[in-house]
């Protein structure tokens, strides 16, 4: 299925440009083969978790295969071929977000270890009694839970910028809220609910203005944007592996060399020591200062992999091919008789294809098990978005998420999905019957 | 198996049985008109209990006398199944001792998990209709949120030494 270059309008970046091969892209990946309840799956919980490509599984296999050992540590050949690897796959994540140099990425279990990694080495470091660190109202409980950690122990307060009613972040209120005690702002590159594209390098402005420090969650923005952390000019940037064809297990943090070399260690083990005495030990240099203990090395090798395959597919094919996707459910959902959108109504730059609703009364846990039973996934609950949902009134939503594999085809399944629900619930066939 | 049908825009499609059997009328009722909602004057036993996972919340409030449940009512927000569940139980708890309560929940938990025989028992009445999660394993804490909190009120407490009919 060849994308029509002729539609491409304006906000597309892949104007001129040869489109995504859609069908070529799903034949790489085995699981969109099977069926699911005797029904072709149509895989749309990309939000929360992607799927693989075969050279990532494939690669993962031949790792372990063939070139397994702990890294870094002993002279014979396996060793070394594990740790060129491991550190070769840190050098391909750096250039895939701009970093300045290899040392820079922290291989961390996905973003909520990096961001505990932040709260609890930076954090606890860093943070005085009174010190504010402002978050979103759409932040992922990953980044507000840990924050409430650090906070208890250092005394620190938390502050929370508001949403907008159609779901993107209320800057006046986040230039509020930041004032001389702040000392970071965290929020997230993309609501993992809502789709919405915060303006990251806008909030670094107002971040330097006022002496704090940006951390941005990435889990939603690397899998479907080109991330330049340097353009961002944040200074933590932290995302999973797993949310980008990769596997899981994985993440990455992402700090300037001299800020990873001003603060503390996060866990104590191997791997992360320079010398050990019984009274006292120094730490290895950054990267592995932040990595104790025997690191998932198939994971990152398996990360390098889908890093590769992104880069190879181009991150702006990938961005039109799901332009395209928002724009075609967009044009359709809202129009279905008693379902509401929540988050940005029209598709743009600032909104990626994730797409929460509710419809009638039917609960969004009976409506994922009847879209289950025609195949199709998506998420039913409040996505680890408590305070967003409590911002909106509601417990739940369904959320269907896209990703460069995904089709109008199966956007189109999702909407006769939705049709058997509302005959299951008898639901009235228009709205105001 | 599987019925035909035709929705409004004319498009034929087939209901797959285990969802028709899943979404019966009776609790699509029960979810729309619980039975047995909202406070509970004079209430001698309550508790709220929830699923982290999914978010649903039930409160089941019980008016016990001398170890006879009078009067059940619930509150709370959920799917269908959850919410249907409670109110059915609600229905089913009146003027049951405590013992008998208890044995209700351990039957209906069967049921949830495929025991055939129980699809009869009266004794289950519209509970019997739940009956179609047994094919759905991941629904089946739905339909048991208002029995934890039945079980967690009344049931005996992990290390007691004699089983039931105590209060917390």
């Amino acid at each position: 299925m060849e994308i029509p270059t002729k539609e491409i309008d304006s906000r597309d970046v892949t104007a001129g440009r040869p489109g995504l091969d859609v069908q070529a892209v799903r034949n790489q990946f085995p699981i969109l083969g099977r069926e699911v309840h005797g029904r072709p799956l149509v895989y749309l919980d990309n939000a929360a978790s992607s799927q693989r490509p075969l050279r990532v599984i494939e690669r993962v296999e031949r790792y372990d295969r063939e070139e397994h050992a702990n890294v870094h540590r002993a002279v014979h050949a396996l060793s070394a071929a594990a740790t060129e690897a491991y550190e070769g796959a840190r050098s391909r994540v750096a250039d895939y977000i701009g970093a300045s140099e290899a040392a820079e990425i922290v291989f961390t279990r996905g973003t909520t270890e990096a961001i505990n990694l932040v709260a609890s080495s930076w954090g606890v470091d860093m943070l005085k009694e009174g010190d504010e660190v402002v978050l979103t109202k759409m932040e992922h409980h990953s980044n507000i839970v840990p924050w409430q950690l650090t906070a208890e122990r250092t005394g620190a307060v938390l502050r929370f910028a508001d949403v907008t009613p159609s779901g993107q972040l209320d800057l006046d209120d986040l230039r509020t809220l930041v004032g001389p005690r702040t000392r970071l702002i965290g929020v997230t590159h993309v609501s993992n609910s809502l789709g919405t594209v915060n303006p990251i390098a806008q909030i670094a402005r107002l971040a330097r203005d006022a002496g704090a420090l940006l951390l941005v969650d990435g889990a939603q923005a690397t899998p479907h944007l080109a991330v330049d952390v340097q353009s961002l000019d944040c200074d933590f940037y932290a995302f999973s592996g797993h949310k980008m064809c990769g596997p899981t297990g994985i993440g990455v943090l992402w700090a300037r060399r001299e800020l990873l070399d001003r603060m503390p260690p996060f866990q104590g083990g191997g791997e992360m020591i320079a010398e050990v005495r019984l009274d006292g030990s120094s730490w290895a240099s950054v990267p592995h200062k932040f990595e104790a203990g025997t690191p998932n090395i198939a994971g990152a090798i398996g990360l390098a992999e889908a890093v590769d395959f992104l880069s190879e597919v181009g991150l702006e094919a990938i961005q039109a091919h799901e332009a395209k996707l928002t724009e075609y459910v967009l044009e359709r959902l809202p129009a279905v008789p008693h379902l509401t959108l929540y988050g940005l109504p029209d598709a743009g730059p600032d909104r990626l294809s994730v797409f929460s609703f509710t419809y009638g009364d039917v609960h969004p846990h009976d409506l994922a098990t009847i879209l289950d039973q025609q195949g199709v996934a998506i998420r039913a609950g409040h996505h680890c978005n408590q305070p967003l949902m409590d911002h909106y009134g509601l417990e739940a939503t369904a959320r269907a998420s896209f990703y460069l594999y995904n089709t109008t085809d199966e956007a189109d399944a999702l909407i006769d999905g939705l049709a058997l629900a509302a005959e299951l619930f008898g639901l009235p066939a228009s709205a105001d019957a | 198996m599987s019925k035909s049908t035709s929705d409004p825009s004319g498009i034929d499609r087939e209901i797959p049985t285990a969802l028709d059997h899943l979404y019966q009328e009776v609790i699509l009722d029960h979810y729309r008109r619980p039975r047995n909602k909202g406070p509970l004057e004079g209430a001698t036993h309550a508790i709220t209990m929830s699923n982290p996972l999914c978010g649903d919340v039930i409160e089941l409030m019980l008016r016990v006398d001398d170890g006879r449940i009078e009067e059940a009512h619930f509150a709370g927000r959920g799917c269908s199944i959850s919410l249907a569940s409670a109110s059915m139980l609600t229905q089913r708890l009146k003027g049951r001792t405590i013992r008998e309560a208890l044995e209700l929940s351990e039957k209906f938990t069967h049921l949830l998990h495929g025991d055939a025989s129980l699809t009869d028992d009266a004794d289950l009445g519209d509970l019997r209709a739940l009956s179609g999660v047994s094919k759905f394993p991941v629904r089946i804490k739905c339909a048991l949120l208002g029995f934890n909190c039945l079980d967690e009120l009344v049931g005996p407490a992990p290390g007691d030494p004699v089983e039931g009919e105590q209060s917390r």
